[in-house]
C-alpha cells in the first residue's frame, strides 16, 4: 500500500488523486468498523492528538473527537473562548505550550484562512486543518465526495453545483478542488455578490439562475448563507434569497430528472432548503454526517502512519 | 534466491480432507460453530474448507465469515509503510458460539494475537480454536499453537513460506523460499 504524499491535511490543494482515493479505500474499512456492535479499534493507542478550536463547530469538532476516540487515540480539546488567546498569547505560543505536553497531532480550526498553513512551517506535529477562514475545509469536502461516491457510484464525470454563499464558504473552495481532482464537472451558483470576482479562474462554470443550475446537475451541494460573516447586506432579505436561492418541492417537481441533495449543515431551513426537501429521499444530508466519522478516521489513521515511533 | 515445493495440489487436497474431518470430530454439524478467515491470506483456505465440508461431507450449513486485523495489529508506525485495511466480512454475532480461525502460515503468532482482541467487537465467542495450513515452527513470538495443522514446517527466519491457491494465483501448493 502506498502512503499519502502529504505530512499533512493543510487542504484538498495539496492532495493527489492518489491520496484522495487512498483516504476512500481506507474509509470503506472504517465505516465498516463504526458499524460493528463495538465500533473502536486500538490503532493510535499511542498517539495524543489536541482538537484546538479558535471558531465555533458543533459536527465538526463532534465528528473529529468521535473519529479520535473510535482509534483509540487520547485527546485534549481547546476552545478559544475559555483560553489564554483572551489574554493576548500568540497562535505559535498557544500550540507550543500544549505540543510540550508531548502531543503527535494537531486538529485546528481557526478563523483566518492560512492559520494552518503558518502553524505547519513553525510546529513538528501533524496538522489537519478542520476549516481556515473562509479558505479550506478539506475533511467536508473528503465526506462530500465520499458521499457522492457512495450514492452515484463514482464521482467522475457527475455535474456538481455549489449553490450559495461561495464568498464566505471554505467548503465551496474545498469542494472545487476534491470534485475537480476526482474528475467531476463543477458549477457555482448563487447571487452576484456572493460569487467572488475571480471565481471563473478557477475552471468551475458560473451561473445565476438556480433552476437552469438544477437542470444542469446530477449532485446539488446548497451552502449556509453565513450570516456571521456577513458586515454587510448582500441581497434584499433572507425571504427574497429563499425565493431565488432556496431549493424547494416545487423547483425539483419542475425538473426531468432526480438529483442528490448535499448540505455540509447545520441548516437554515427555510432559508437554502425547505423542511421536505431536506428530509426527503434525494438528500443524503444524513449520510455525509455518518461518512464524516469515517473519512475522518481514515485521514487521522493514514497520517498517523507517518508519525515516526 | 532458491524456491523448494513442499506440497503440491494432491497433497493439499488431501491435507484439507483431513482437516475437513477433524473440524467435523469437534463440532458435529456446525450449527454453534462459525469459521472465520483471517484477512488477506486465510480467506481462501477459509471459503475451501467451508464449501469441502457443504459439498464432500453433506453439513447443510456453515457459517463463514473474514475477518481484517489490521487495526488491531501491534506494529502500527513500526514499518515504513502504513497498514493497507482489507474487508472484514461477518454479518453474525460470535456471542456464545464455537470460533475457528483460519490461516495459511502460523509464524510469530502475533496475527492470531490481533485476531483475538478483533474478534471482541463482534460478541463473547465461547470458545476459539486455530487451524493453519502451514505451522512453522521454532518461529513463536507469543504462546499461541494451533488446535488443527495441516504440515509442520521448519524454516529459518530468512526463508519465507508462500502459499498458492487456485483461486488467486493460478495453481494450489506450498514453496519454501530462500531469500
Amino acid at each position: 500500500m502506498s502512503a499519502l504524499s502529504v505530512n499533512h491535511l493543510l487542504g484538498i490543494k495539496y492532495l493527489t488523486s492518489d491520496d484522495i482515493d487512498l483516504i476512500f479505500e481506507t474509509a470503506d474499512q472504517f465505516k465498516e468498523v463504526i458499524n460493528r456492535p463495538i465500533k473502536k479499534v486500538p490503532s493510535l493507542r499511542d498517539i495524543t492528538v489536541a482538537n484546538l478550536f479558535f471558531e465555533n463547530s458543533t459536527r465538526t469538532k463532534l465528528s473529529f473527537e468521535l473519529a479520535e476516540k473510535r482509534l483509540s487515540a487520547d485527546i485534549i480539546n481547546f476552545s478559544a473562548a475559555q483560553s489564554s488567546v483572551k489574554k493576548g498569547e500568540t497562535l505559535i505560543d498557544t500550540v507550543n505550550n500544549i505540543l510540550s505536553m508531548k502531543v503527535d497531532m494537531v486538529v485546528m480550526r481557526h478563523p483566518n484562512p492560512g492559520a494552518c498553513v503558518f502553524l505547519s512551517k513553525h510546529i513538528s506535529a501533524t496538522i489537519i486543518n478542520a476549516g481556515d477562514g473562509a479558505h479550506e475545509h478539506p475533511t467536508q469536502a473528503l465526506l462530500d465526495s465520499y458521499s457522492i461516491k457512495e450514492k452515484l457510484g463514482t464521482v467522475n464525470g457527475k455535474k456538481v453545483v455549489i449553490v450559495g454563499d461561495i464568498l464566505h464558504s471554505r467548503v465551496a473552495l474545498s469542494n472545487i478542488y476534491a470534485l475537480q481532482k476526482q474528475g467531476a464537472e463543477v458549477m457555482v451558483c448563487g447571487p452576484k455578490t456572493l460569487l467572488p470576482k475571480y471565481i471563473s479562474s478557477l475552471g468551475v462554470q458560473v451561473e445565476t439562475n438556480l433552476l437552469k443550475a438544477l437542470n444542469w446537475c446530477d449532485v446539488a451541494n446548497m451552502l449556509r448563507v453565513q450570516n456571521e460573516r456577513m458586515e454587510v447586506n448582500y441581497f434584499p432579505s433572507t425571504r427574497e434569497y429563499a425565493q431565488q436561492y432556496g431549493v424547494s418541492r416545487e423547483i425539483l417537481n419542475k425538473l426531468d430528472k432526480e438529483i442528490v441533495i448535499m448540505h455540509p449543515g447545520p441548516i437554515n431551513r427555510g432559508v437554502e432548503i425547505t423542511s421536505d426537501v431536506a428530509d426527503s429521499q434525494h438528500s443524503i444530508i444524513l449520510n455525509q454526517v455518518e461518512n464524516g466519522v469515517a473519512v475522518r478516521m481514515a485521514v487521522i489513521y493514514l497520517l498517523a502512519s507517518k508519525i515516526k515511533h | 534466491m532458491s524456491k523448494k515445493l513442499l506440497l503440491s495440489a494432491k497433497e493439499i487436497d488431501i491435507i484439507l480432507n483431513r482437516l475437513a474431518c477433524q473440524l467435523i470430530e469437534n463440532h458435529n454439524d456446525f450449527s454453534d460453530t462459525v469459521l472465520i478467515g483471517i484477512q488477506p491470506r486465510g480467506t481462501f483456505l477459509a471459503k475451501r474448507l467451508a464449501d469441502m465440508l457443504i459439498n464432500n461431507y453433506n453439513i447443510s450449513k456453515v457459517e463463514l465469515g473474514s475477518l481484517d486485523i489490521t487495526f488491531f495489529r501491534d506494529d502500527f508506525r513500526r514499518g515504513d509503510k502504513p497498514l493497507a485495511a482489507n474487508a472484514t466480512h461477518i454479518d453474525f454475532l460470535v456471542e456464545d458460539k464455537n470460533v475457528v480461525f483460519i490461516d495459511d502460515v502460523l509464524y510469530t503468532g502475533r496475527s492470531i494475537r490481533a485476531a483475538l482482541t478483533a474478534i471482541q467487537s463482534f460478541g463473547r465467542p465461547r470458545h476459539i480454536e486455530l487451524l493453519t495450513l502451514i505451522d512453522r515452527r521454532f518461529s513463536r513470538h507469543l504462546p499461541i499453537q494451533p488446535d488443527y495443522r495441516g504440515r509442520q514446517v521448519d524454516a529459518i527466519n530468512n526463508e519465507k513460506v508462500i502459499v498458492n491457491w487456485k483461486e488467486n494465483n493460478g495453481e494450489d501448493a506450498v514453496y519454501l523460499i530462500n531469500k
